[in-house]
């Protein structure tokens, strides 16, 4: 669905993209993830056609963009960063236009296709109000029902549910992922880890301009070994699990187990009551941070030596541990 | 996309404001000219307004010549200046190019959404005349007199006023280039319109300078108000000529420019 190679993008002496390989899989729900500043919004403007690459090769839907984003784009749903509208118009007006302006539009169907996409972003009853009279979530909702307006097999989107609330980010999840079932590649750019870590099958990692990691999300995060245990006998357990245990706070027990249902026998066969038992899981806040730096928009008093960047870290199988302890080596 | 862009400029509260502040000088105009019956001396004052008095037919010409100088190309250079640094600014731009729109074909179009800007603007501006000139002033049945001093049939007038709205309409071309050209450059809608009103107080001042002599043939300013010219008897067409192709210089030269620009710009915001 996309593929980047060595893509990399320079504004002058900066460097905004460094050399990333994206491999975006058909019918994958990609999460885009990095710190603000980390060139996400960058990728997405070069994989749209807006920015032209220093360098690299960019493939969307088979062809090559920008020299033929033309065809491609027709076949591309997109948000970038926030929504934009005509204010002095109504929603469905500002859809017609946008249909009206680019190939593909057919007159014909246009009228059921922007009622069916503002049903779909929960805007169907919307009234002729111009929509400088919206609200940021209306005005988030129809920059999508712009985006899915001619059924699109790939939708890239920037921080789609931004100005939502809980409720209306549930319905445009829900809407995603229903979307993505009847086929739908989503490339999603965001820094809401909770959001990625809910729509996401698959997930890629930019820090300062290169991808540090882009791995299945199930793959980040299979079980670590350990156990986390909730106990309220803590003395006795610890006493038991001795040569196992590696943290220890209040009545809760970090320990190295391979099985936590053996470990689970093992407790209650010693008399110990278990409050809570379950083998740890990674969180993809966990794997973030440990794969990034902080993002451009902290600005810190007296900067030291600049750390150095990971270099050739972007392939599959290094494991965010070695990411990390790279990371530490090369700023130490 | 041409006819988007058209819906757009006809949907937009602003154009039909600007078209009617356009219209609003020259009517005042006739009103106190009407009301105190002191005309210009002949010779001061915007062309043909000492001899509208006597003759109300001669308004619409009048009224050209109220509004090429300042008001016209004011309004141009908003219009022009906005088209692609307005879409930048309310971020629109992103998501017509993406949806896709090809970025040569949305210069053209913008362009074309100037030009029919401007023939509206002209049209009402002196079908507004023709009334107002005919109902505040004398109407002389008979013919409208030339600046030659010949008297032109009725049919030959309406030629003649034709021909000078095309004149007007084309003069503002070159307005209409820079301005664009400006709008691909920066994401301020002012600062694009700021411009080329720069550009045009630069060519006015210019006219009036000796030592800009040498320059003078090549000021967009130059031959706007040749449009006098279409009012003699025969038609002096040298200056309107020369006019023409000195707009169509600009417009060649600008809208390269614009493109080159345009077709290769980051689009960033």
């Amino acid at each position: 669905m996309i593929t980047t190679e060595a893509l990399t993008k320079r504004y002058g002496r900066v460097t905004a993209v460094d050399g990333i390989d994206l491999t975006v899989r058909p019918g994958d729900v990609y999460g885009f993830l990095g710190p603000n500043g980390s060139g996400k919004t960058t990728t997405v403007r070069m994989l749209l056609g807006l920015v032209l690459p220093t360098s690299g090769r960019i493939e969307v839907l088979g062809e090559r963009v920008p020299r033929h984003a033309r065809r491609v784009l027709g076949r591309v749903g997109a948000m970038v960063e926030a929504p934009a509208a005509y204010g002095h118009l109504s929603g469905r007006a500002n859809l017609a236009l946008l249909d009206a302006a680019g190939p593909g539009g057919a007159r014909r169907t246009r009228r059921r296709r922007i009622e069916a996409a503002l049903e779909q972003v929960g805007l169907g009853g919307v009234d002729r109000r111009p929509v400088k009279a919206y609200s940021l979530g209306m005005r988030q909702r129809l920059g999508l029902a712009a985006a899915v307006l001619r059924k699109p097999d790939l939708l890239v989107l920037d921080e789609p549910t931004n100005g939502l609330d809980p409720q209306g980010i549930h319905e445009i999840r829900d809407l995603l992922l229903a979307l993505n079932a009847a086929g739908t590649t989503i490339f999603l750019s965001s820094h809401l880890l909770a959001e990625v870590e809910l729509m996401c099958d698959r997930v890629g990692v930019l820090d300062r301009g290169r991808l540090v990691l882009q791995e299945n999300l199930a793959a980040l995060r299979t079980p670590t070994g350990r156990v986390v245990l909730h106990t309220p006998d803590v003395a006795a357990a610890a006493a038991l699990l001795d040569g196992q245990l590696s943290e220890r706070a209040d009545d809760r027990l970090v320990v190295r187990a391979g099985d936590p249902a053996e470990l689970n026998a093992m407790l209650v066969g010693a008399g110990i009551r278990v409050r809570e038992l379950a083998a740890e899981r990674r969180t993809l806040e966990q794997v973030v941070l440990a794969a990034t730096t902080a993002g451009s928009d902290r600005v810190d008093r007296s900067p030291g030596p600049a750390p150095s960047a990971v270099d050739d870290s972007t392939g599959d199988d290094s494991t965010v541990d070695e990411l990390a302890a790279e990371r530490e080596g090369a700023g130490a | 996309m041409i006819g988007v862009e058209l819906r757009k400029l006809l949907r937009r509260p602003r154009t039909w404001i600007m078209i009617l502040l356009l219209d609003a000088l020259p009517t005042l105009v006739a009103v106190l000219l009407a009301i105190t019956d002191i005309g210009p001396r002949p010779g001061a004052g915007p062309a043909f307004l000492s001899a509208v008095l006597a003759n109300g037919r001669l308004f619409p010409a009048a009224a050209l010549a109220i509004v090429l100088p300042l008001f016209l190309p004011v309004s141009v250079a908003v219009m022009a200046g906005d088209s692609i640094a307005g879409e930048a600014q309310g971020g629109t731009l992103r998501y017509l190019l993406v949806r896709p729109v090809g970025r040569t074909r949305l210069l053209i179009a913008k362009l074309v959404t100037v030009l029919v800007f401007v023939a509206i603007a002209v049209v009402v501006v002196t079908v507004t005349a023709y009334f107002v000139g005919t109902h505040l002033f004398g109407n002389q049945p008979i013919g409208v007199t030339t600046v030659s001093g010949t008297v032109l049939t009725p049919r030959q007038a309406v030629l003649r006023t034709v021909l000078a709205m095309v004149y007007v309409a084309l003069s503002m071309l070159g307005v209409a280039a820079v301005a664009l050209f400006l709008s691909t450059v920066t994401d301020s809608p002012l600062a694009a319109a700021l411009g080329a009103l720069a550009f045009l107080v630069t060519s006015t001042l210019l006219l009036t300078l000796d030592a800009a002599q040498s320059l003078r043939p090549y000021l967009p300013t130059r031959y706007w108000l040749s449009f006098v010219d279409v009012f003699r008897q025969p038609i002096l067409w040298r200056d309107l000529v020369r006019g023409m192709a000195l707009q169509g210089v600009y417009l060649f030269v600008l809208l390269g420019a614009a493109w080159a620009n345009f077709a290769t710009k980051d689009i960033k915001s």
